[in-house]
């Protein structure tokens, strides 16, 4: 059984790691972001290690003698974690490089369309057309004239006196 | 029953196709459906009477309870007929109202069928839950229907009352049903109404929601604007709708748990309230309208507030004459509507104002309708006046007088109106007037126009046309058949009795034509006088409701009311939604905190044990991490920050080396090596400096946030490793790999076999990570060109930059010849094809399409001598990686920094060279393959992804050892090759191609921080984020 009391070293670079990433993170420049997303990125692949257990030889079978092997399981979630923050880092700096295509910088601003709603609730605007709001619309009568249907044209009319 | 519903459903699905090949006739085969569940009612009909009817039960989600499962008593007998029957006689009507070239027919008929399917099992289910997703399916379907002509605002608008206004009701409904269940431990329907929960505030609670699904559903008042509103929808729908389906669902409901509940006082009060007032208010708004269709809509409405009233009072009596008007209700509302849309096809209108003479033309129609409207006025012998004279026996003799007498009045005084506006119905539509309103004033605005005011003596009524006798039919046979049941009305109570015998109280009533000279026949007698005295003043009516006061229309209520939802919606979401990525993180954040922190402080007992390290040259490798995340938080310059970034990560890889975990560390070498090329590629575009922050206060609440998580973290990572209190899954894992797995290396069969899964849904996010990327660079396409060297055009040289006046000079030889023949060096893309003899002479075989400044002979000899050598080492770390550190990913990412190395040295198209292939094909092939192999693991009779190991002897090599697996590591080489491949192709040569063709405007030298100046030229007052404090240099 692996020793399962906490390595102190470890657990101070996992805090800083988080510390430094989190604060990165709540930054507007995406690159910042990013940054900060790799810090806490690599601190989350650390503190798996550490809920593994403690250090041991690799798990290699036959090099080492089992009990002294470190946990490979959260070795094994690590490694696909490391490649997928690769893929990750190169998404949003596509995104950056999108972002400076079309503003010339990386900011992250706020969203447009929240900004709109706000802009327009504060001043008792509307801001999407719904049918079932407008007060001054037709009348039951107005709409029954229109609503015809697509019927058969029937038989020619017959041509009679109608008044008496 | 289930086999019902899946006819329903089959000819919903195939309506479409069926529409576009035969026609209109379509309709004829669609009919067949709902006669079929009309048949198959009838067919059951002496042993349901009998109380021997067929349950059925399939189970759906056993884990819920819920069954798929059907009953069918005598209330849903009566329902299926009505449901079938009306609903193949109105289809049969639509194969000759229509135009054959009217739009949507196919869909019109689908979702037709669908909604009878829907109506079907809703009036069949025997489980609470099943009842409610048929009631839902109804309000879809219905939505549909009464939307039909989209393109029209007054169709959409109605579409969207109903649904909004059903789907509030039903989802109250919902919670009654669930309350109902829980408190009666089934959701059996016949065992609740067996056993009704009683007394309990739930059950009260239970009792209102439910009622508040039938009162929307049967639009009742204040919930009855929906249904003239839904006349928008073409007129069978309409006759199907008022007729047999969507509100005769209400009224269901309520005669399903009358026999439960109808002694609960809350019950019958909204009952009676609901009830009286609507089939009143119903009444009295029929009398003005001058839309036929208008006229039935809310004569519809009046209707339902009788039917509600009679199946919800609760005596046997009442259940039974309500039945009985259920069926009779059924028939001729269907049949008036069926004739109006003749007189609508036939006239082109359907405002009784034009109307004049239509009677003599169209006999049969007229008939019809006269017919229907006898039986809606009660007159006898018609099936309206046997369940009418039954009603009003009934109430007559209520146990609570007081009660009996207010409904007793109510539904007189309902009756009244009843048949003035169906004798002025008939008249407006057959009757021939003296004169009509010209055309021009009936289209005025001014809807309250009354035809005495404005006719005129010369104004043309409609023209009539005569319409196919196909449409007649249908409603003659309901309005014929109203009459039939009346003569046999001992047949009626026998076939009814059964489940007016459910109620609880009361002597049983019955259903005859002639009871003599009773106070019910005088009452009835008085009522038809006082209908039509009220018909024949029907102009002083008119004008004195014109001038009454109307009081709030429901409608505009509804409007306004939902205005005030959308602002509340909107301010919340100008609360809430602000927009802001740091507000929204760190509000996750500080959720984070406060509830992992806070369990942590307060209920976490922290190891009493710690060790400091595990070997102290973790402490270096630690300090390099910290230090480096430090100096990241406060780097300005992005080069510095990515470059800090780099050195922590390398120092993390030797974390994880003492750790024990030697294919972490190669692959986090690896994958750091690469971030750091990625980040440079880009920061070539961005600005060197990261935009400039005062030291504001939103600086020291990132501090704050940031350390409050690590502190968090850290809390977490303390408790953690004591946490476990089982013994790790991964124990076998080292058994497992070798003998199941074949592979030593226990991370590596981890990846490729004990847990593949999970890899497989990895290398699915590098796929899309890497179209991603792609399509953000590309834009509209996959991946652009491969660039081959003997493509490059000489004129453009790569990363040239500044024109260089010395460019010629720096041509190795080969070109120098050509620009000496040639006389220049411009356009000639032909000439710089290179010669054989040339090609031998470079290191690099596109390192000619480089801008002579930049290239250099050192890199370009290191490359050449170490790309192959590096292939190599990845081919042996895919080989070996089962057995020792190594395997798909750090071979595939080997490959990739190869690609990098040889992109870096010669330009994009070196890189078109070293990997001539598109990435999305290595990306799939990769994806394939793994999956691929999986699959034929099962061909092979084994589970998916499981390894199969191969021992082969071969002379000379040995012996080889060959697990299944290698293919899917192979498939994740390619995969990751794949996303590098993306990325240089994309954040690369891509943006080096923009560069040199000006798409995109350089700023600065490349990665450079020494064009400051440049800086706030070109990023311009846009790069500030408007809101934001902060200010570029």
């Amino acid at each position: 059984m692996i020793d399962m009391s906490p390595n102190i070293v470890l657990v101070v670079t996992i805090g800083v790691l988080f510390a430094a990433g989190v604060y990165l993170l709540l930054e507007r420049s995406l690159s910042r972001v990013l940054i900060g997303v790799i810090l806490i990125g690599n601190g989350a692949n650390l503190l798996f290690l550490v809920a593994g257990g403690a250090a041991g030889r690799p798990p290699i079978v036959g090099n080492e003698p089992e009990g002294r092997m470190s946990d490979p399981l959260p070795q094994a979630m690590v490694l696909t974690a490391i490649v997928i923050t690769l893929g990750m880092t190169a998404f949003l700096l596509a995104m950056a490089y999108r972002s400076w295509q079309l503003h010339r910088h990386d900011e992250v601003q706020d969203d447009v369309e929240d900004r709109r709603i706000a802009r327009l609730a504060a001043v008792d605007e509307r801001a999407f057309a719904d049918l079932d709001t407008e007060v001054a619309a037709e009348t039951l009568d107005e709409e029954a004239a229109e609503a015809r249907d697509e019927t058969d044209e029937g038989a020619p009319a017959t041509v009679r006196e109608v008044h008496p | 029953m289930l086999l019902l519903l899946a006819v329903h459903l089959a000819a919903a699905v195939v309506a479409p196709v069926l529409v576009r090949w035969m026609g209109r006739k379509a309709f004829w085969v669609l009919a067949l459906a709902p006669a079929a569940a009309a048949a198959w009612a009838l067919s059951w009909t002496s042993r349901v009477q009998a109380g021997d009817g067929p349950v059925e039960s399939v189970e759906w989600i056993p884990v819920l309870g819920l069954d798929l499962t059907f009953r069918l008593d005598t209330l849903s007998w009566l329902m299926t007929l009505i449901v079938g029957g009306v609903g193949a006689l109105v289809l049969i009507y639509c194969s000759a109202y229509f135009k054959t070239s009217a739009a949507g027919l196919g869909r019109f008929g689908g979702v037709f069928v669908a909604f009878s399917g829907a109506m079907l099992g809703l009036v069949t289910a025997d489980d609470l839950l099943l009842l409610f997703t048929f009631w839902e399916l109804t309000t879809v379907t219905s939505y549909l229907l009464i939307g039909h002509y989209a393109e029209r605002k007054a169709s959409r608008r109605a579409a969207m009352q109903a649904i909004v206004i059903t789907t509030a009701g039903g989802l109250a409904m919902l919670v009654g049903l669930v309350l109902l269940g829980e408190a009666a431990g089934t959701y059996l329907l016949s065992e609740v109404i067996a056993n009704p929960p009683q007394g309990s505030t739930a059950v009260t609670v239970a009792i209102v929601c439910l009622l508040a699904g039938a009162v929307t559903k049967s639009a009742l008042i204040p919930f009855h604007f929906w249904l003239p509103a839904a006349m928008a929808a073409p007129t069978p729908v309409s006759a199907y709708l008022h007729a047999a389906a969507m509100v005769k669902a209400g009224v269901y409901l309520v005669a399903r748990f009358a026999p439960a509940y109808s002694t609960d006082p809350t019950w019958v009060w909204i009952i009676v309230v609901l009830g009286c007032g609507t089939m009143l208010l119903g009444g009295y708004r029929a009398l003005r309208q001058h839309d036929l269709k208008l006229i039935l809509a809310f004569g519809t409405v009046s209707q339902l507030g009788l039917i509600v009233l009679l199946v919800g009072l609760g005596t046997r009596a009442t259940a039974l004459a309500g039945l009985a008007m259920l069926g009779a209700h059924a028939m001729f509302k269907a049949a008036l509507f069926l004739v109006v849309g003749v007189v609508d096809a036939a006239t082109g209108t359907r405002d009784l104002r034009r109307l004049s003479g239509v009677g003599r033309e169209l006999k049969l129609t007229a008939l019809a309708g006269a017919l229907a409207t006898a039986s809606m006025i009660g007159l006898p012998p018609f099936a309206g006046y046997v369940a009418k004279e039954a009603g009003l026996e009934a109430l007559g003799h209520l146990d609570d007088t007081t009660a009996g007498l207010i409904v007793l009045v109510a539904v007189s005084v309902g009756s009244v109106l009843t048949v003035a506006y169906g004798l002025r119905l008939w008249w407006g539509a057959f009757s021939t007037k003296p004169a009509v309103v010209p055309e021009a004033v009936s289209d005025s605005t001014e809807p309250g126009t009354s035809i005495h005011e404005a006719a005129h003596e010369k104004a043309e009524p409609a023209p009539i046309t005569h319409p196919s006798l196909l449409l007649v039919w249908p409603a003659m046979i309901l309005a014929v058949l109203g009459l039939a049941v009346a003569l046999l009305p001992q047949l009626g109570e026998h076939l009814l009795a059964p489940y007016a015998d459910t109620y609880p109280e009361g002597e049983p009533g019955h259903l005859v034509l002639w009871a003599g000279f009773t106070p019910t026949f005088v009452l009835t007698l008085a009522i038809l006088l006082a209908g039509a005295l009220l018909f024949v003043i029907r102009d002083r009516v008119e004008r004195w409701q014109t001038a009454a006061y109307h009081g709030p229309e429901a409608d505009r209520v509804y409007r306004r009311f939902m205005r005030r939802l959308d602002d509340v919606a909107a301010d919340v979401t100008a609360v809430t939604q602000r927009g802001s990525l740091p507000l929204y993180l760190g509000l996750i954040l500080v959720v984070f905190v406060v509830s992992v922190g806070g369990t942590a402080l307060a209920s976490t007992v922290f190891p009493s044990e710690v060790r400091w390290w595990d070997t102290p040259a973790q402490l270096v490798f630690a300090a390099g991490t910290i230090a480096s995340a430090l100096l990241v938080t406060r780097a300005r310059r992005r080069l510095k920050a990515v470059i800090l970034l780099g050195i922590g990560g390398y120092s993390v890889a030797g974390l994880f080396l003492l750790h024990g975990a030697p294919d972490l560390a190669l692959t986090q070498v690896l994958v750091e090596t690469v971030t750091l090329v990625v980040f440079v590629l880009v920061l070539r575009r961005l600005p060197p400096y990261f935009s400039d922050r005062p030291l504001a206060a939103s600086r020291w609440v990132r501090l704050a946030l940031g350390l409050a998580v690590g502190l968090t973290v850290a809390g977490i990572a303390l408790v953690a490793p004591g946490a476990r209190i089982h013994l790790p899954v991964s124990k076998d894992f080292a058994e497992e790999a070798y003998s199941f797995g074949g592979g030593k290396n226990i991370v590596n069969v981890t990846l490729v076999d004990i847990r593949a899964w999970d890899t497989m849904g990895e290398i699915s996010v590098l796929l899309v990570a890497a179209t991603g990327v792609a399509s953000l660079v590309f834009l509209s396409r996959r991946g652009g060109a491969i660039y081959r060297a003997d493509e490059a055009r000489t004129e453009r040289s790569v990363w040239g930059g500044t024109a260089d006046p010395m460019a010629a000079l720096r041509r190795p030889g080969g070109d120098r010849a050509q620009v000496d023949a040639g006389g220049m060096v411009a356009d000639r893309d032909e000439s710089a094809v290179p010669s054989s003899a040339s090609r031998g002479r470079e290191w690099l075989q596109a390192g000619r399409t480089l801008a002579p400044q930049r290239r250099s002979v050192i890199f370009e000899v290191v490359v050449r001598l170490l790309f192959h050598t590096m292939i190599v080492y990845s081919v042996y770390l895919l080989f070996s990686g089962h057995n020792a550190p190594g395997g798909g990913f750090a071979a595939g990412l080997v490959t990739g920094i190869a690609l990098i190395v040889r992109y870096l040295a010669g330009g994009r198209y070196e890189l078109g060279e070293a990997a001539p292939v598109q990435p999305g094909l290595l990306l799939g092939l990769g994806l394939f393959l793994s999956a691929g192999v999986g699959l034929l693991a099962l061909l092979a009779g084994g589970e998916v992804l499981q390894s199969w190991i191969i021992d082969i002897h071969v002379p000379v090599i040995g012996d080889i050892h060959l697990v299944t697996s290698l293919f899917f590591d192979l498939g994740v080489y390619l995969v990751v090759v794949g996303l590098v491949l993306d990325i240089l192709r994309s954040l690369g040569a891509e943006i080096d191609r923009r560069a040199e063709t000006g798409e995109d405007p350089v700023g600065g030298d490349a990665v450079g921080g020494d064009a400051e100046g440049d800086v706030p030229a070109q990023v311009g007052v846009n790069a500030k984020p408007a809101g934001w404090d902060g200010s570029v240099p």
